[in-house]
């Protein structure tokens, strides 16, 4: 049986063992283009890893509508919020074209971690990995860089 | 590729070559394309990479990139100007029949030639992409000397990128892949919403074959390169843009020192192993 | 081509500045003027600096009575051969419609009179820097090629003197038509002349002169090598060992007590007999119709120096001093081949605080003993 898990940057770094335990609870999944895959402010349940398609990541801002604050691509890992207080979704996210991921089940990825922190510790820096790359890009954005000196 | 101009050798190095506006481009709101043709005698053919020092009668001369085809050869020149400043405005607003003075091509190359058989990865920040373009130019108008071709180009809006009508070719185009992304979306834009170096960062390269050309502002290409660093890729084989205060562009003037270098002659395409430890120094 | 060194009277000085002039050469030279030595174009020997010497220290300059009639008695002044070759300001092109014109350049050769070693290592780095590229410079240029070179072999240097630890005087290299070194003693007032080029011949053969004596040889070197051990400053490290020094202190914590001390003023660049930095300027008539392009002398300790649309990447007086000195001492090996500094010492007698570059080395190269360079 193929690895359902490969290529994919989260799980890279765990043995083929633990990758077997991890396949264990995920699933492919798609979303149709304008498939909405949670709401802010809802629990915070399941993690995405996408294969193909885009994914927004949306917030409400009254008179303005949902405002796209990033989009997420093949490669990308979608949703932490399950991992940390309080377990809330901070952002939307609808699928901008049709979408395939994996999705892993975040209940028994926990029981799993706690368990076994030999396969929980590699799998929270995959995750460390991605948040501190989307934290790095998302300070360039805040720098403004483009912006023309002339509106400095 | 033949030049049928005579090139201009001998000149006092600091005495420009009047150019007549032929037509002008709006990219955006503050960004525009000239077509500058030879009055009389053109300058020396261009390289990827290269930059005029372009004049404005009475106001003055600033250092642009170069933006054209460089397989064209017919003595025209292609720049493409930000309006930032009294020279740089008066050049944006120059007007079809205008005269301008060109002095160059001058500095480093982006030196395509050296990344036959080589994936190239193409990083582009806001204006960046002018300097840029020549690259890609170059690289598909021999498209079969390089292997997988990526574009990954941001701007700060979606009616901020140069170019669109080019980019829109370069994207239907199967044979190289162009990943496009703006820091605010708006505008019905439905693309990618990031930093360049989300896009960047989900290019599988393969870190041995890859020559990375990257330009934009100084902290965009610093990103980007530790995006690159991080898969593997070595510092000498990612290529930078580098911008100073010029007056000359000979290496006579002093202005665009950064630390050994001299970005007008040693420049402005640099190493990121040379750049890397300089960029890094406060102020230098 | 070998000449034998010559010996030249005091008379013969003056001579020696009336046929130059009578050949058409524009003959620059020390004279006093304002309480100093300055370099002026000269008619006549007689306007040399006779009986004047300099003492000099850091933010200091003074000129003294000597006992003698000497007339190269003195050391470096504000003003450098610098101001001759690449002038202050200088047009550099015009338009009047669509084309383009040079500036208009008056054919001129000078011959410069009573250039000492350090100044002599200038004018040649000088020429590295705006001649030596793959765009020369053209006034630079063509000022140069036509120009006659009378070094003095240093006898007295000053108290911010250190030529001899960068390796460029007490005696003149090479590069000189022709080389005088001052005597005054017993047997008169005189000047061995040495003989680098056949153009040095030439003028000298059109003069009253007479072989050199060996001990005539022998005491005008002894006298400037003796002049090497009169310095008033030195370079604490050899230059291929300041050169790794400036560029492994970038981030010393000594830049901010310089910084608290400068004045970022740029007196030091002007007086700089090697600082070439210019910036552009543009004019155009009332109407319009008529516009020039001109360069002037700037200073890397200007705000706009390093101006880049928007900010100034060097803000800070310390990232402005680090730039200067860092250049003179290290990258100038990087860009030119040479270090760009000939240990005139003009910088430190015109800096109005006295900051002194052999003082800032040493300082540096203790902090980076101490371990301290990245503080």
């Amino acid at each position: 049986m193929p690895d359902p898990l490969a290529g994919l940057p989260l799980v890279d770094k765990l043995t083929e063992e633990q990758r077997a335990k991890v396949a264990d609870l995920a699933r492919e999944v798609t979303f149709a283009a304008r498939e909405r895959i949670f709401d802010e402010g809802q629990p915070a349940s399941g993690c995405w890893l996408i294969r193909s398609g885009w994914i927004a990541l949306d917030t409400i801002v009254p008179g303005r509508g949902p405002i796209v604050v990033q989009t997420l691509g093949a490669g990308d890992v979608l949703g932490w919020s399950w991992l940390v207080p309080p377990h809330r979704w901070h952002f939307g996210a609808v699928a901008a074209e049709q979408v395939t991921a994996i999705e892993l089940n975040t209940e028994r990825l926990k029981t799993l971690a706690d368990a076994d922190p030999a396969l929980g510790y590699p799998l929270t820096l995959g995750l460390f990995e991605a948040v501190l790359q989307r934290l790095q890009s998302t300070r360039g954005r805040l720098l403004d860089l483009y912006g023309s000196p002339r509106d400095r | 590729m033949t030049v049928e101009c005579e090139p201009l050798l001998d000149r006092d190095p600091m005495v420009p070559v009047p150019y007549r506006v032929a037509s002008r481009r709006d990219e955006t709101r503050d960004s525009a394309t000239l077509r500058l043709e030879p009055v009389d005698a053109a300058i020396p053919a261009f390289l990827p990479g290269q930059f005029t020092m372009l004049y404005a009668r009475g106001v003055g001369e600033i250092a642009i990139s170069i933006s054209g085809d460089p397989s064209l050869g017919d003595g025209a020149l292609t720049q493409t100007i930000r309006d930032v400043g009294a020279v740089s405005r008066a050049l944006h607003d120059a007007a079809p029949g205008d005269v301008v003075g060109v002095r160059g091509p001058f500095g480093t190359t982006w030196g395509l030639s050296t990344a036959v058989g080589h994936d190239l990865v193409i990083v582009a920040g806001g204006v960046g992409l002018a300097p840029l373009r020549p690259v890609l130019l170059g690289a598909l108008a021999n498209r079969d000397a390089y292997r997988r071709i990526v574009l990954v180009t941001g701007a700060r809006a979606p009616d901020e990128f140069l170019f669109t009508d080019q980019l829109a070719q370069w994207s239907a185009r199967p044979d190289l892949e162009v990943e496009q992304t703006v820091d605010v979306p708006g505008g019905g834009w439905s693309g990618p919403v990031g930093f360049v170096t989300e896009p960047l960062a989900r290019v599988a390269v393969d870190p041995d074959r890859t020559i990375a050309f990257l330009c934009g502002p100084e902290p965009m290409m610093r990103f980007s390169a530790n995006v690159l660093l991080g898969k593997g890729v070595p510092a000498g084989s990612i290529r930078v843009s580098l911008e100073r205060n010029m007056q000359c562009g000979v290496g006579l003037c002093g202005h665009c020192q950064l630390g050994p270098l001299l970005i007008c002659r040693d420049g402005p395409v640099i190493d990121y192993e040379l750049a890397q430890q300089l960029l890094a120094v406060r102020e230098l | 081509m070998t000449h034998p060194a010559a010996v030249l009277d005091r008379a013969g000085l003056d001579r020696l500045v009336a046929v130059l002039i009578a050949e058409g050469y524009r003959v620059v030279g020390p004279t006093l003027r304002d309480d100093a030595i300055v370099l002026a174009e000269l008619d006549s020997g007689a306007q040399l600096p006779a009986g004047w010497g300099v003492e000099s220290a850091p933010g200091r300059y003074r000129l003294h009575r000597r006992d003698d009639a000497a007339v190269f008695a003195h050391s470096a002044g504000a003003q450098s051969w610098k101001q001759f070759l690449h002038p202050p300001t200088q047009q550099l092109v015009s338009t009047d419609g669509i084309g383009f014109a040079p500036a208009p350049e008056e054919p001129v050769r000078y011959a410069f009179l009573g250039v000492r070693g350090c100044d002599l290592a200038a004018i040649a780095t000088l020429g590295n820097v705006l001649g030596g590229g793959a765009h020369p410079a053209g006034s630079f240029t063509r000022r140069r090629q036509g120009l006659l070179v009378i070094a003095a072999g240093c006898t007295e240097p000053g108290g911010v003197c250190f030529c001899a630890s960068m390796g460029t005087g007490p005696a003149p290299g090479p590069g000189y038509d022709l080389s005088l070194t001052e005597r005054i003693d017993s047997d008169g007032h005189r000047f061995l002349v040495d003989i680098g080029t056949d153009e040095g011949a030439r003028v000298l053969a059109g003069l009253e002169h007479r072989t050199a004596t060996d001990r005539e040889v022998g005491d005008a070197r002894a006298a400037v090598a003796d002049a090497a051990t009169r310095m008033g400053r030195e370079m604490p490290l050899p230059v291929s060992d300041i050169r790794t020094l400036l560029r492994d202190s970038r981030n010393a914590a000594h830049w901010q007590d310089v910084a608290e001390r400068c004045l970022t003023c740029g007196n030091c660049t002007m007086v700089c007999p090697t600082c070439f930095c210019t910036t552009t300027e543009d004019v155009t008539d009332l109407t319009g119709e008529h516009a020039e392009r001109s360069e002037r002398w700037a200073s890397c300790f200007e705000l706009d120096f390093s101006y880049l649309h928007g900010g100034s990447v060097r803000v800070s007086g310390a990232s402005r001093y680090r730039q200067w000195i860092t250049h003179k001492l290290s990258t100038w090996h990087d860009q030119f081949g040479e270090a760009g500094c000939v240990g005139c010492g003009r910088c430190i007698a015109w800096c109005p605080v006295g900051i002194d570059i052999t003082a800032e080395v040493t300082a540096l190269a203790q902090g980076r003993d101490a371990g301290g360079s990245d503080a």
